[in-house]
């Protein structure tokens, strides 16, 4: 679990915060409206956004600026949506994509 | 139809919005991310003078200025492709198409990637992504990380981290290999990191940067530096030591490392686990140039520029009519420099536009982008002034062909 700086030393204390509520995987969780969803879901101690398509294995954030694309959710049904540049936003429906069931490679 | 655009809306693109604006011309700002400021959301630190320079309220500021002026912002908004029609540039976004004759391109720059095995973990982040959950999101990145990479961003990241209570165990080496060679080897890292050395609270890091001005001194430095490593910020820095594999089962539990020789070798059983729940990948920053290259843009690859930057000019013009770069696309610098550049873009928008009388605005502005690079507190190349006067070189030289090209044709 990881924690909001409520209070920072140089930057003072966080100003007009509203919160809202949203979903991740079903279940119902807190966030701050327009805060990046990544960031909503960090403070909620959630780092695996994803499974790798092939693999399976657990994906989050990595350069939390849009570049890498390894964030990406399903959000209200949209899916390759990059956690870390979307605004959280009340009633949010986010899902993580998992592995891709693969015919057999054929030999 | 605008009369300018500008994607990217960090500090090259907000103070040529601004100074487009001010010249009359109507501009719209495109941007990928949620609000304005780029890499400027996230920077926090103390300069010479002891004033703190934070780039969450410059971005506010410079966005607030360019709204009084009627600038328009589309954020959220991605570019997928620019192309040149019938005179005009043509900004093709997922929110709709836009036209404009004077372009300007101010992407900014991305983290190289250092891959260490484990990396894909969730827990591993670039350092910047640390850097913007902590100071623009307030969310803390993890209770105790690792950061792989010791270079100017990191060094400055591990301060605002530990500004904010984040704990770092340590700032250590990524083992050297073939991608991973220069940030792997500890006598290279010396090198970069005596650019930070004023902010530097370490006496050996300090002090140490009088000492270590040329290379045989390095090296002797590198070779007697203490096992255990030293502090800078209170934070742990190992030179003498890479994380050679990052583990976890489902997320980061802590990295292994092991002991490294002065050039960059492990040593064999010297390995040991340090426990984290986030590690940090400092790889360096790169100019994000891909929309130039899309354009049609030559390229230099000027390795104290970051990598490859498209050719342009002291103005800031590019080969192709109508086109404009500035900040780190055009080489990795800081914001104050990325600012200075983005208002000569936007004077010589404005002078292509067909706005009279700024011929002694757009001097004094290129002056100004020379002096701000000269006192700049943070360095990111220590030879800067050398990719700079290649790419204007190579500029030059182009000019010459097509002029020798035009005579020709003449």
């Amino acid at each position: 679990m990881t924690e909001r700086i409520i209070d920072h030393p140089i930057l003072g204390k966080m100003e007009d915060v509203n919160h809202v509520t949203f979903s991740f995987n079903n279940r119902v969780y807190k966030g701050l409206e327009n805060e990046s969803l990544a960031a909503a879901l960090l403070a909620n101690g959630i780092r695996t956004l994803r499974y790798q398509e092939e693999s399976g294995s657990p994906r989050g954030i990595y350069c939390n600026i849009g570049h890498c694309y390894e964030c990406r959710v399903t959000v209200n049904g949209q899916p390759g949506i990059r956690a870390c540049i979307t605004p959280l936003k009340e009633g949010m429906t986010v899902e993580s994509s998992g592995q891709l069931k693969i015919k057999e490679k054929e030999v | 139809m605008f009369k300018a655009i500008i994607i990217g809306s960090g500090p090259a693109g907000l103070t040529a919005a601004i100074t487009c604006a001010e010249n009359g011309l109507d501009v719209l700002v495109i941007d990928e991310y949620m609000s304005a400021g780029g890499r400027l959301l996230g920077q926090l630190y103390e300069q010479p003078d002891g004033s703190w320079w934070n780039g969450l309220r410059e971005s506010k500021n410079l966005y607030t200025t360019a709204i009084s002026l009627g600038v328009k912002f589309h954020f959220n908004t991605s570019v997928n492709n620019i192309e040149k029609r019938n005179n005009r540039w043509v900004v093709y976004t997922e929110k709709g198409t836009f036209y404009t004759e004077n372009l300007l391109l101010a992407t900014g720059a991305a983290e190289s990637p250092v891959p260490v095995p484990g990396w894909t973990l969730p827990g591993v982040m670039s350092v910047g992504a640390a850097q913007v959950m902590t100071n623009v999101h307030r969310v803390k990145p993890g209770k105790r990380g690792v950061i792989i990479g010791v270079n100017v961003l990191s060094s400055v990241i591990a301060m605002e981290l530990h500004l904010a209570g984040v704990e770092i165990a340590c700032l250590t080496l990524p083992k050297m290999n073939s991608i991973a060679n220069k940030e792997g080897n500890p006598s290279q890292v010396l090198d970069s990191l005596l650019h930070v050395s004023h902010m530097a609270t370490s006496p050996l890091i300090r002090y140490g940067s009088k000492l270590l001005k040329n290379d045989f001194i390095k090296n002797l430095g590198i070779h007697f530096y203490p096992k255990k490593g030293f502090k800078m910020w209170n934070t742990p820095i190992q030179l003498r030591k890479a994380v050679i594999e990052i583990y976890g089962k489902d997320e980061v539990e802590g990295v292994v490392v092991a002991a490294i020789k002065a050039n960059g070798e492990v040593v064999p059983g010297s390995e040991e686990r340090i426990q984290a729940d986030f590690v940090c990948i400092a790889g360096g920053l790169y100019p994000l140039v891909e929309l130039a290259a899309l354009a049609g843009c030559p390229f230099f690859l000027v390795e104290e520029l970051g990598g490859h930057v498209p050719l342009h000019s002291e103005k800031m013009e590019t080969p192709l009519e109508g086109l404009f770069v500035a900040g780190n696309i055009t080489g990795i610098e800081g914001a104050k420099v990325a600012a200075a550049q983005g208002r000569t873009a936007g004077l010589a928008m404005a002078i292509h536009s067909g706005i009279k009388g700024l011929d002694t605005e757009i001097r004094h502005s290129m002056d100004m982008v020379k002096q701000t690079r000269e006192s700049a507190d943070i360095q990111f190349h220590p030879e800067i002034e050398v990719g700079r006067k290649r790419i204007l070189r190579e500029w030059e030289i182009s000019q010459t062909s097509k002029q020798n090209h035009e005579a020709l044709m003449g």
